[in-house]
């Protein structure tokens, strides 16, 4: 009993670093097998293979059709963010300030979405907005359309689909920054004497900023590398940087051109993700599920 | 005393050193409980009392001495071998257990078997005046209702200490009062050891049988009740137990402890005093008075020594701002119904003190 | 309130495209329409019947499993050492966690491609096991963060000083507290893992295929009408998992912290 006991595990206290680092080695090595190394030699192809290069890169941007992809996709996830931002608001702000049955259906269809397959919805999209789907029938019956339109395969399908599907990553960081604001702090701007709107404007936006921005990013990066929806509902005019990486590899079977995209999208994901670090946060999403 | 049995409950701390970084949370305390004491770790925050609390309960290891309960060395034995009880200051009760499983918990886990865990916990819920509330979650409890289930969970497998971190800290002031006595009175019918880390010194001084008064890791004065508050050996001490006025001044040649002495105060006149310490000669003293051992009198026309700036009325005593011819500021309470000379604002007065009350430190 | 109603009609708008699929499902015909001109379960029939079908189902609820076992317990492990441990290098491990969310599925997916063709892991139980792992780990951590953050270390110290050792007084205390946020976990896992369609699409092969990557195909190839009852049987099962873990937790809070609130009402 003299002796400073060299347990791993004390009860009530700190762990030690060995312990800790014993509890975190498990997720540590599938983290490097799973993660790191794919990654790693996926960019290794990038730029070694054949020959040490960066032709691969240079390519990517060299070449028309590439650049075309790499700006449409920017440019589809800026539209989805801000169709989801003015989407998700209302219902943000219809959650923060309703409470029991109110709260929980609306609180219900914004988390059945979040968890519900991006496949059904992706698909449930596409019967919509088919040739002879629902909305075609729709437009038909109403006499607003004398032929079928053309609405699968166009731009706005893949925005609107996207918006649908990355909706409930907007909503819930704006809905918890919105709960976290005092009804009181608008009544006591209104008693101030301040508008509706310039209440909104001092007082509610600057407030719920950054559930906005964590929204914005979490929404804007994931539909930068959204694969799924686009490629089901967009057609070659409408690729976005995930078919393209796709197409690289099942069917050019061109990896090291392949590893150059994804270390495109990576750079410039990781580059958002560290201007925005604090934004980026997981916690909003599972704590209110 | 002194006996096998007597030993059990013997608590031992030597030359106890604690760093937090740089800082010495604990800085070489020695103290010892007999069996049956009441022992208060009294200081304000961030005076060690918690740690050294948290190092005899297991819960922090020592940089350095030892920690001995009933003769045997612990310092390094984990919590649940200790055999010690302990009340938390939030009380702790497992949500998920009802009150009777909260108390039958301890001894759950010393194998006692189904029927006599019922048992034993049952009269322990009853030792503590809640006989009925059993099958209650913790939640469904008030406060101090929480607190005594706590206390019945850390005596229930008879352990040889009970420690207790500022267990009364979160109850209002009434239930506080209430219970101290009542602590005190479950203290005496089981004769169990209790070492009772409190910030609170009215709350050290009613419930303990002794006091260790601690400021920054420093063990400053350990003793009765009534030496700390009539022989503070520290200014610390003087000024944390009890309210205090201090004079500063001077003294002309040292002095042994205990000696009598008069200080030449900093704004002119002198003051009778005692040495609490041996005090070096030239230089600065502070002297303690109580308040209420200060005597007011009449000016009676020789000149007073000190001017009453403020009288503030509390029902049982009138508390007097005085301002001494040198411009010290000091305080003194004159209690009601005395016939004593209760004087005016703006009124000149004449101190008075026995010297034995001012007590003389280096400052 | 105009906001209100914008609110609501945002509401239709998330719901409708999913829950339009149930009536038309029941369709007889092969032109899915809405209405549906009469009522059949040939869809629901044709699903059963197809031997393809019922294999990626069991395939993707096995991997499911796995993974929501695997992942609970490997982000308990990580979350307890990141809440309760001192580990070196928090910053980067704390970057990891958050690694699966912010890269984007398709980059992970295609190097998960490039990768396993070498370890042979394409198209194996073990290869989607571990790749769902990686991507329902971020969620696990983060709720079990969550959940140790509002477990009270006090009480493990109050278990020690009752006498229980480390591990008695995490399976008699801590366990039982934290358990509503191990029920979420392992039910995201288990739900990440079904859904997750862009890793499976890579690492699937002709036989051995998850149900997700057997939708895509079916889905690329023509919009059979299979594919709707597939989609309603999906979404009912989303909103049962949902139900049950929402009950199931709420029955372990209950249990967890008794409903009243004497505590606070009491002197």
């Amino acid at each position: 009993m003299s002796r400073r006991p060299s347990r791993f595990l004390l009860g009530g206290r700190r762990y030690s670093p060995a312990a800790s680092l014993l509890l975190a080695a498990p997720f540590l090595l599938l983290v490097a097998v799973i993660f790191i190394l794919p990654l790693a030699t996926l960019l290794h192809e990038s730029l070694f293979v054949p020959a040490p290069t960066t032709a691969h890169y240079a390519r990517a941007f060299a070449e028309p059709v590439y650049l075309r992809v790499m700006l449409r996709t920017l440019r589809i996830a800026a539209l989805v963010t801000a169709l989801a931002l003015l989407l998700a608001w209302p219902v943000a702000w219809a959650m923060s300030r309703s409470r029991g049955l109110g709260l929980a259906l609306l609180g219900a269809a914004v988390l059945l979405p979040l968890w519900t397959s991006v496949l059904v919805r992706t698909y449930a999209w596409m019967v919509l907005l088919q040739r002879n789907g629902v909305v075609n029938q729709l437009l038909l019956q109403a006499g607003l359309a004398d032929a079928p339109v053309r609405l699968l395969y166009t731009e706005g399908a893949v925005v609107l689909a996207m918006a649908h599907v990355l909706l409930p990553f907007m909503v819930l960081p704006i809905y918890s920054a919105l709960k976290g604001i005092p009804e009181e702090y608008s009544r006591a701007a209104r008693m101030l004497g301040a508008s509706a709107w310039s209440t909104f404007r001092e007082v509610t936006w600057p407030l719920a900023l950054p559930g906005v921005t964590s929204g914005c990013l979490m929404v804007f990066l994931l539909a930068l590398g959204f694969f799924v929806t686009p490629a089901l509902i967009g057609g070659p005019q409408q690729m976005m940087i995930a078919t393209l990486v796709s197409q690289q590899v099942r069917e050019m079977l061109d990896w090291p051109f392949a590893g150059a995209l994804v270390g495109i999208l990576l750079v410039f994901v990781l580059a958002v993700t560290i201007a925005f670090k604090r934004a980026v946060r997981l916690d909003r999403f599972v704590g209110s599920a | 005393m002194g006996g096998p049995d007597g030993m059990q409950g013997r608590v031992a701390v030597q030359g106890l050193v604690k760093r937090f970084g740089p800082v010495n949370a604990v800085d070489h305390v020695s103290l010892e409980v007999s069996s049956g004491e009441f022992l208060a770790l009294l200081g304000p925050s961030g005076s060690g009392k918690t740690t050294i609390l948290m190092a005899i309960a297991g819960f922090e290891y020592p940089d350095e001495g030892r920690i001995l309960i009933g003769g045997e060395e612990v310092t390094w034995a984990p919590p649940n071998r200790r055999n010690l009880g302990m009340v938390f200051q939030r009380y702790t009760l497992f949500p998920h257990m009802s009150v009777l499983e909260n108390i039958a918990f301890p001894l759950k886990m010393r194998g006692v078997g189904r029927a006599e865990r019922e048992e034993r916990a049952r009269a322990a819920l009853a030792t503590v005046r809640l006989g009925q509330m059993g099958g209650r979650k913790p939640a469904q409890l008030s406060g101090g209702q929480q607190q005594r289930v706590a206390i019945a969970r850390a005596i229930v497998y008879r352990p040889r200490v009970l420690l207790m971190d500022e267990p009364l800290s979160a109850l209002d002031k009434n239930l506080r009062e209430e219970m101290q006595i009542e602590i005190k009175h479950l203290q005496r019918e089981i004769g169990i050891t209790v070492i009772f880390v409190t910030h609170d010194q009215t709350e050290a001084l009613t419930m303990a049988d002794r006091v260790a008064v601690l400021d920054h890791g420093r063990l400053q004065q350990l003793g009765a009740p009534r030496e700390l508050y009539e022989a503070p050996e520290t200014v610390f001490v003087a000024g944390f137990v009890g309210e205090t006025n201090f004079c500063e001044g001077r003294l002309a040649r040292p002095a042994a402890r205990g000696e009598a002495v008069m200080v030449a105060l900093d704004g002119g006149g002198t003051m009778p005093a005692i040495a609490a310490q041996a005090l070096p000669a030239g230089g600065r003293i502070k002297v303690a008075l109580r308040p209420e051992r200060l005597r007011v009198l009449p000016a009676d026309g020789e000149g007073g020594t000190a001017r009453v700036t403020e009288a503030i009325y509390a029902g049982n005593a009138t508390t007097l701002m005085l301002e001494g011819q040198g411009g010290q500021r000091l305080r003194a309470r004159v209690p009601a119904g005395a016939g004593l000379h209760e004087p005016r604002p703006g009124e000149a007065v004449r101190l008075s003190w026995q010297p034995a009350d001012a007590r003389a430190f280096p400052a | 309130m105009a906001l209100n109603a914008a609110a609501y009609a945002v509401t239709v708008f998330l719901l409708l495209p999913t829950l339009i699929i149930a009536p038309m499902s029941v369709g007889p015909e092969r032109l899915l329409s809405f209405p549906p001109k009469g009522f059949s379960l040939r869809w629901y029939a044709a699903y059963f019947e197809d031997r393809d079908w019922l294999r990626a189902t069991l395939f993707s609820a096995e991997a499911g499993l796995i993974s929501a076992v695997c992942a609970t317990v490997i982000g308990t492990m990580l979350a307890l050492a990141l809440v309760r441990g001192r580990l070196p290098g928090k910053g980067l491990i704390e970057l990891l966690v958050i690694g699966p969310v912010i890269v984007p599925h398709i980059a992970l997916a295609v190097a998960m491609f490039l990768v396993f063709e070498q370890l042979r892991l394409t198209g194996t139980l073990l290869g989607f096991a571990m790749a769902h792992t990686v991507l329902a780990l971020p969620f696990v951590v983060f709720t079990l963060l969550a959940a140790l953050y509002r477990f009270d270390v006090e009480l493990e110290r109050a278990a020690l000083s009752c006498g229980a050792g480390p591990l008695r007084a995490f399976r008699h205390v801590t366990l039982p507290l934290i358990a509503p946020g191990l029920v979420s976990a392992a039910l995201f896992a288990f739900i990440i893992s079904f859904d997750e369609a862009v890793v499976s699409f890579f690492i699937s092969d002709l036989d051995r295929k998850t149900l997700p990557r057997k939708m895509f195909e079916d889905i690329d190839f023509n919009i059979s009408p299979t594919l709707a009852a597939v989609a309603t049987m999906l979404t009912a099962l989303t909103i049962l998992a949902l139900l049950l873990g929402f009950g199931l937790k709420r029955g372990l809070e209950r249990r967890a912290r008794a409903a009243g609130t004497a505590a606070e009402a009491g002197p």
